[in-house]
């Protein structure tokens, strides 16, 4: 019992680190959670990572609460989802009560401008890095590579959105099976 | 999700358009997911630190309950044939989708303004060009990215810390 509780608490703390540096939405997170619960822990493998984000992606609500709940879930069943959502959530708040309380001249202090422009371009490289450490592990054959260029292609130049890109990728998935590829 | 938020609180008569554009920029220049940074905002403007729990309450439920639902389908049924099958074509998706969300940071920090890569696609649906396709390079921002790039892939920096070190960077060259 004390193991689980230790388990619990240390996937909570983990949370409150990855909800104070998650700046700009759910894929922002990606980086992070990958170096924590992939990499550093062991709890959930990179097939994991993207299946839960794919998912999180699909529902309703925030990307980012839909993810933590779902590594939470993994980890510690709904208890688990419970303390990773908290700690997800709790930064943010406690973050933005102050800034509306105290600081509400905060959106125009350059200096705050300058270091979130910096930021965007560092999330880029964690973004662009998670990618390629994902799709080399998610990617084995060539109808994969097909649909990843396909959905990216879709997405970039026709806009499509991205639910129906899954859906189709998820049609895909199930015509291969059936051509008795997979 | 923004828009929704917007609607209800016009509806309501809660705030005005201004003050929820504000709300918004500061939304997304917070530490946090957009969404409850969002939620826990217009709650304290509307209703002080009672709404923002309220706000940020409600918005977390629905997704805590459908996703409790979803965790346990798929748990039980992880071994399904089918299901196995679907995943199999929806995770190379979801790399085209994180490339994706690679490709939109840049066009907000690496390059000056959006690519207008969807231009291309407008030209090939309809052979006219209606805007040009635009192409300029942020040089503090394309600095940070290849250091942050290197950093994470040659030296193994924890991502913390190298969001940091792009915020410092980030005051530094702007």
């Amino acid at each position: 019992m004390s193991e689980k509780w230790k388990m619990l608490f240390d996937m909570f703390c983990s949370f409150l680190k990855i909800g104070t540096f998650t700046i700009g939405g759910g894929y922002a997170m990606l980086p992070l959670i990958e170096q924590e619960f992939v990499g550093r822990k062991g709890w959930v493998s990179k097939e994991e990572i993207v299946n839960i984000l794919a998912v999180s992606q699909s529902m309703p609500g925030v990307i980012a609460i839909n993810a933590s709940l779902f590594v939470g879930y993994k980890v510690g069943k709904v208890k688990g989802a419970c303390v990773a959502a908290a700690g997800m959530i709790l930064p943010s708040f406690f973050i933005i009560l102050m800034i509306a309380v105290f600081f509400n001249q905060y959106r125009s202090v350059s200096v705050v401008q300058n270091a979130f422009s910096g930021v965007r371009a560092g999330i880029t490289a964690l973004i662009l890095f998670t990618a390629i450490r994902l799709a080399r592990s998610v990617i084995n054959c060539r109808s994969d590579l097909l649909i990843a260029v396909f959905s990216f292609l879709l997405i970039a130049l026709f806009e499509i959105h991205p639910i129906v890109v899954l859906l189709f990728s998820a049609l895909t998935g199930l015509a291969l099976f059936w051509k008795g590829k997979k | 999700m923004i828009p929704l938020i917007q609607m209800e609180m016009q509806n309501a008569g809660w705030l005005d358009p201004k003050e929820f554009a504000d709300i918004v920029s500061i939304s997304q220049m917070t530490p946090g997911p957009i969404g409850i940074n969002a939620a826990t905002y217009v709650g304290f403007r509307v209703a002080g630190i009672s709404g923002s729990i309220c706000a940020t309450l409600g918005v977390f439920l629905p997704s805590f309950l459908l996703i409790m639902m979803a965790a346990a389908f798929f748990e039980k049924f992880n071994e399904n044939r089918l299901v196995k099958a679907i995943f199999s074509g929806i995770r190379p998706a979801t790399i085209g989708l994180i490339f994706i969300a690679a490709l939109f940071f840049a066009q907000v920090s690496v390059f000056c303004s959006p690519l207008g890569i969807e231009n291309v696609g407008r030209f090939l649906l309809a052979k006219k060009i209606e805007s040009p396709f635009s192409f300029k390079l942020n040089t503090g921002g394309l600095i940070i990215f290849l250091l942050i790039f290197l950093g994470i892939t040659r030296l193994r920096l924890s991502a913390i810390l190298l969001i940091l070190i792009s915020a410092v960077l980030g005051i530094l060259l702007f």
